[in-house]
C-alpha cells in the first residue's frame, strides 16, 4: 500500500475500495498496514522469519527429491525399511514448514483487518412472496391442473410405473434367494453336508493341494485341531481341495478332552463322539468369527472378536459373553480300513450367526 | 478517470484477460462482492475445513492407489518380493495390497497417508459437529445444514468401512464377516440382505468388486455433492460469530475473503497436508502383511477396527445373549439391537436434534450469535452424556486389549462396560451441568465484583481480603461474550518490548513504529467517516 500510494493518488484507489466494500455491504472498521515506517528492525526480523521457515522448507523439498529418487525402496533392500519415514519427513515436513510459513506471513505482513457485513437473511418481503405465489398458482390453474384431476391423476400413476421399474430392477438383479440354492449353500447346510459319500476330517498343511486326514492318535489330551471336509472324489481336484479353506460354513474344531472328562451331551447327540474326540464348529453363534482360542484349564472356548465363551463340557453352551446359542456339533466316527475320522453327517444345527427364519435352534 | 492514469495490474482495462473473461461472463461485480464477503474469525470455526482438506487428500491418494490396487476376489499363490507370504494363497486384491505397499515406489507411503486421512477425516467431522452441537449453530436457519453435516458422518462411516475392507486381509475379512453377521440378524429380510450384498453365502467372490464401486464411485460421489451443498449452504446463510464488541444478530465481525481468510485457509490445507505427510511416512497403519490374507477359519486376537466404527464393535460385546422368538418359528438375534437399532436411533436423534431442542425450548427465532457451551448447561449435559456413552462403547471394543494388558479379567470388563454404559452418561451430565452452572456464576461474580488481583490485604481489624478490580463502577449484565478472568486480560501487566533473541528495539525506534501504526489506523477510520 505504502508502494501504490507513492505511484498514484491513494485516496482515489482507498475511495474506491469503499466505494465498493459499501455497494455490498461491508464496512472495514479497521485497516491498517502493519508497515507503516520503512525499515525498521522489526520488520526485517519479520522479513527474516518468514524467509527461514520458507529455506527450511524448501531444504526438506529437496531432501524429499533425494530420498524418493535415491534412497533404496525395494524389500529387501538395506535400509528399505526407513524410505517411507523419511519420505513423510522431508514431503511432510516441507509442506508443514510451508504452512508455518504462509501463517507467520499472514500475522506479520497482512494489513490488520475488521470488517463488518450487513446480513439479510430476513424472510422474503411481501411483493416476492405474493408474486411468486401468484406465478405458482396461476400455472398450476392455467395449466388446468384442479379441472384435469383424472388425467394428471393417471400421468402419476403411468410415470410411477417406470420409477418403480427402475428401482426393480436396480435391485431385482441383486437379489439371490437364499432357499432355492444348491443344499450346500443354504443357511441350513455347509461344506459338510452328506451325499452318500464319506466325508472325512482333514488338516491344513500350508498346501491347499495336499490331503492329510486325521486320526485318533495324532492329537494329545486337551488338544484342539481345525478340520476341514475332505472326500475322495476331489481327490485329482485342485480347485475342489482348495476351496474347502475358502468356504465361509465348513472350518471345526476336533477336540480331545483329558482322561477322566465327561461331556454332557445334547438331547440325541450322545453318540456324536469318538470317545474323548468332539468335534463342533468353530465359527461363533454371534457373528461368525472363528472361536480360535481354547482355555484348557477350563475347557472353554473364547471367540475372540466378541468374547462369547463356549463351555466344552456343557457340548458348547454359550456361558459368557453375546452369543445365545451353542456351537453346532459335527457328529464323527472313525473309518474302520483307514483309521482316519470322518463326518458322519452335517452339523447338527446350522453353522455362524443367527437369523430370522432360526425359530428355537 | 481516463485509462492512462491506471497503473499496470490494473483489472479489467482494455487488452487484459479479466476483459475478456469479463466480456464473455460478466465478472467483475459478482467478483467483487464474493472477494469482500466477511468471515467472522474465530479458531473453532476452521474445524470443518480440516475434514474438507483431508476429503481432498483422500480423492488425490485414492485416485493413486487406485492406479495399482485390483479388487478381485480371484485366488492367487503369492509370489512377490515379500518373502514371509511368499507360496500362500491369497485374493487378488491383497496380493496388490502387498505389492503395492513393497514394490511400488512410495506406495505405502501414499497407501498410509490415505488410511490416516480417512481417520484424520471422520475425527474432524466429529470435533466440528461437537463445537457445531455446544454452540447452537444448528438453530433456526442452520437445521438442513446439521441434517447434512449428519448425513456426511454417516456416509464417512460406510466409505471408510468399505475402504478398509478392500485389501482382503485377516482383519478387514474379519469385519465383512461381521457386517454379514449384522445384515443376517435384521428380521425378515435378514438372510435375504446378506444374500443380496455377497451374491450367496459368506464370502462368495463378488462382494470386493461392489464393495470397491461403492467406494471409488458411489459413496465419495454422494459424500462429495453433499460437501459441495454444505459449503454452498454456509456460503449463502453467511456464517455464525460469537457474540462480542459491535456483534449483532444483524451482521458479521471478521475479515474479508481475501486476502487474510484465504490464506488462513490456505495455510491450514497445507497443514493438513503436511501433518497427514508426516504421519503417513512415520507411522504405520494398518500393515496388512502382517495380518495375512482373509481366511474365513483364521482370526487374531485384539481384532478391533477403526475408531469411527469400534463403538459399534463395543456395542456388540457388551449386548447379552437376550434372543427374541416369536411363535417359535422366528428369531430376533439379539445382535440386532446393539448392531442395527442402537446406530440408527443415535443418529436419527442426532440428526432431528435442532427440533427436538426446539420441541422443549419453544424457541423459534432465527439466530447468528453462538452461545456459549456454558450458557446452555443442559444442551452441554447431554453432549457429554452422549459422548460418555460412545466413549464407553468404544473402549469396551478394546476390552480384551485392556483386560490383556492390565491383567483384568476379562469378564469383569464386559460387565464394567454394561455397568459403566447404564450409569457413566447421567453422571456426565450432571458433573457437565454443575460444570456450566459454575462457569457463569464466576462470570457473573467478575462482572458484578470485578477481576480478582491477587493482591491480599490485611484490614485494621486483622482480616484478611482479596482485592478486586471492578470492570465498572456498576455491576456489568453478561451479554454472552468471553469475560475476562485475569488482571493481565485487562492489560494491567503491560507489554513486552520487541526485539530479537538477544538485544531489544531501540526504544525511539519501537516508539516511532506504534506512533505510525496508530496514525495509519486512525487516517483509515477518519476517512471512512468522512465519506
Amino acid at each position: 500500500m505504502t508502494l501504490d500510494r507513492r505511484d498514484l493518488d491513494g485516496r482515489t484507489r482507498d475511495d474506491l475500495l469503499r466505494a465498493g466494500l459499501e455497494a455490498d455491504g461491508v464496512h472495514l472498521v479497521r485497516y491498517a498496514d502493519r508497515w507503516p515506517l520503512p525499515g525498521t528492525r522489526a520488520e526485517r526480523r519479520a522479513v527474516r522469519g518468514v524467509v527461514t521457515w520458507l529455506g527450511l522448507a524448501a531444504l526438506f523439498g529437496i531432501g524429499f527429491f533425494v530420498v524418493y529418487l535415491a534412497w533404496p525402496y525395494r524389500y529387501p533392500a538395506d535400509g528399505y525399511e526407513l524410505y517411507t519415514p523419511l519420505l513423510g519427513i522431508t514431503g511432510g515436513g516441507c509442506v508443514l514448514l510451508l504452512a508455518v510459513a504462509v501463517i507467520r506471513y499472514s500475522q506479520r505482513f497482512l494489513p490488520e483487518e475488521v470488517a463488518v457485513q450487513e446480513r439479510h437473511d430476513d424472510p422474503s418481503g411481501e411483493f416476492d412472496r405474493t408474486t411468486t405465489s401468484a406465478l405458482v398458482t396461476d400455472t398450476v390453474r392455467r395449466a388446468g391442473l384442479p379441472r384435469r384431476r383424472l388425467v394428471i391423476g393417471m400421468a402419476g400413476g403411468v410415470v410411477a410405473i417406470p420409477v418403480l421399474g427402475t428401482l426393480l430392477a436396480a435391485v431385482g438383479g441383486l437379489i439371490r434367494d437364499p432357499w432355492r440354492q444348491p443344499p450346500a449353500d443354504t443357511v441350513w447346510h455347509s461344506g459338510w453336508y452328506t451325499t452318500g459319500e464319506r466325508v472325512f476330517l482333514r488338516r491344513d498343511v500350508g498346501d491347499p493341494h495336499k490331503v492329510e486326514l486325521v486320526r485318533p492318535a495324532d492329537l494329545d489330551a486337551g488338544a484342539i485341531e481345525t478340520v476341514y471336509p475332505f472326500r475322495e472324489s476331489d481327490r485329482g481336484d485342485p480347485e475342489k481341495l482348495a476351496a474347502v479353506f475358502d468356504r465361509g460354513d465348513t472350518p471345526a474344531i476336533l477336540i480331545r478332552l483329558r482322561p477322566g472328562q465327561k461331556v454332557d451331551a445334547k438331547p440325541g447327540q450322545d453318540h456324536d463322539n469318538v470317545g474323548e474326540y468332539y468335534a463342533f464348529s468353530k465359527l461363533c453363534t454371534h457373528l461368525g468369527c472363528p472361536v480360535s482360542m481354547f482355555e484348557q484349564q477350563t475347557d472353554r472356548l473364547v471367540c475372540p472378536c466378541h468374547q462369547s465363551q463356549f463351555d466344552v463340557l456343557q457340548s458348547c453352551t454359550p456361558i459368557f459373553g453375546p452369543a445365545a446359542r451353542p456351537l453346532p456339533q459335527l457328529p464323527i466316527a472313525v473309518d474302520e480300513t483307514t483309521g482316519s475320522f470322518y463326518a458322519t453327517g452335517d452339523f447338527r444345527q446350522p453353522v455362524g450367526p443367527e437369523f430370522w427364519e432360526l425359530g428355537w435352534q | 478517470m481516463k485509462p492512462s492514469m491506471r497503473p499496470r495490474g490494473e483489472l479489467f482495462t482494455e487488452g487484459t484477460a479479466s476483459r475478456a473473461l469479463d466480456e464473455r461472463f460478466h465478472l467483475a461485480a459478482g467478483l467483487r462482492r464474493q472477494l469482500s464477503k466477511v468471515f467472522p474469525t474465530h479458531w473453532s470455526f476452521l474445524l470443518g475445513e480440516i475434514a474438507l482438506y483431508s476429503f481432498v487428500v483422500l480423492l488425490l491418494t485414492g485416485t493413486y492407489l487406485a492406479f495399482f490396487f485390483d479388487p478381485s476376489l480371484q485366488q492367487v499363490t503369492y509370489d512377490g518380493t515379500f518373502a514371509t507370504l511368499r507360496g500362500m494363497r491369497m485374493s487378488r486384491a491383497f496380493e496388490t495390497t502387498v505389492d503395492l505397499s513393497f514394490d511400488v515406489r512410495g506406495g505405502l507411503f501414499v497407501r498410509q497417508i490415505h488410511h490416516w486421512a480417512a481417520l484424520l477425516f471422520m475425527a474432524a467431522i466429529l470435533v466440528h459437529m461437537a463445537r457445531i452441537f455446544l454452540t447452537g449453530a444448528f438453530r433456526k436457519p442452520r437445521e438442513m445444514n446439521w441434517v447434512i453435516g449428519v448425513t456426511l458422518f454417516t456416509l464417512g462411516m460406510a466409505e471408510g468401512f468399505a475402504g478398509y475392507s478392500l485389501p482382503d486381509d485377516l482383519l478387514s475379512g474379519t469385519g465383512l464377516r461381521i457386517m454379514s453377521g449384522i445384515a443376517q440378524s435384521i428380521p425378515v429380510i435378514g438372510t435375504w440382505l446378506n444374500w443380496l450384498i455377497f451374491g450367496g453365502e459368506f464370502p462368495g467372490d463378488i462382494l470386493n468388486s461392489r464393495l470397491y464401486i461403492a467406494h471409488v464411485l458411489l459413496i465419495p460421489g454422494i459424500i462429495l455433492a453433499l460437501i459441495a451443498v454444505h459449503l454452498a449452504v454456509v456460503w449463502y446463510q453467511k456464517h455464525t460469530q460469537f457474540p462480542g464488541v459491535s456483534r449483532t444478530e444483524r451482521n458479521v465481525v471478521g475479515v474479508r475473503i481475501v486476502p487474510t481468510f484465504a490464506l488462513h485457509s490456505g495455510a491450514l490445507f497445507t497443514g493438513v497436508v503436511g501433518v497427514l505427510g508426516l504421519m503417513g511416512g512415520i507411522f504405520q497403519i494398518n500393515p496388512v502383511w502382517n495380518y495375512g490374507p482373509y481366511r474365513p477359519d483364521q482370526v487374531s486376537a485384539g481384532s478391533q477396527p477403526d475408531w469411527y466404527i469400534g463403538w459399534l464393535d463395543g456395542s456388540a460385546r457388551l449386548m447379552p445373549d437376550w434372543p427374541i422368538v416369536l411363535f417359535g418359528q422366528w428369531r430376533i438375534p439379539p445382535v440386532f439391537w446393539p448392531t442395527v437399532v442402537l446406530p440408527i436411533t443415535l443418529i436419527t436423534t442426532a440428526a432431528l436434534f435442532p427440533w427436538i431442542e426446539r420441541w422443549f425450548t419453544k424457541d423459534k427465532a432465527r439466530h447468528n450469535l453462538l452461545q456459549r457451551p456454558r450458557d446452555v448447561p443442559v444442551r452441554s449435559g447431554l453432549g457429554a452424556m452422549a459422548v460418555t456413552f460412545v466413549l464407553v462403547l468404544l473402549i469396551s471394543g478394546g476390552n480384551d486389549v485392556i483386560a490383556h494388558v492390565f491383567d483384568i479379567s476379562l469378564n469383569a470388563t464386559i460387565w464394567a462396560g454394561r455397568i459403566g454404559l447404564l450409569i457413566l452418561p447421567p453422571i456426565a451430565y450432571t458433573a457437565v451441568y454443575r460444570l456450566c452452572v459454575g462457569l457463569q456464576r464466576r462470570d457473573r461474580d467478575v462482572l458484578e465484583e470485578g477481576i480478582e488481583t491477587g493482591v491480599i490485604r490485611r484490614t485494621p481489624e486483622g482480616d484478611f481480603i482479596d482485592l478486586e478490580q471492578p470492570l465498572a463502577d456498576h455491576p456489568l449484565p453478561y451479554q454472552g461474550a468471553k469475560v475476562p478472568r485475569r488482571a493481565n486480560a485487562l492489560g494491567l501487566a503491560g507489554k513486552p518490548r520487541p526485539g530479537s533473541t538477544l538485544r531489544p528495539d531501540p526504544p525511539e525506534e519501537v516508539d516511532q513504529l506504534a506512533a505510525a501504526r496508530a496514525e495509519e489506523a486512525a487516517r483509515w477510520t477518519r476517512r471512512s467517516s468522512s465519506t
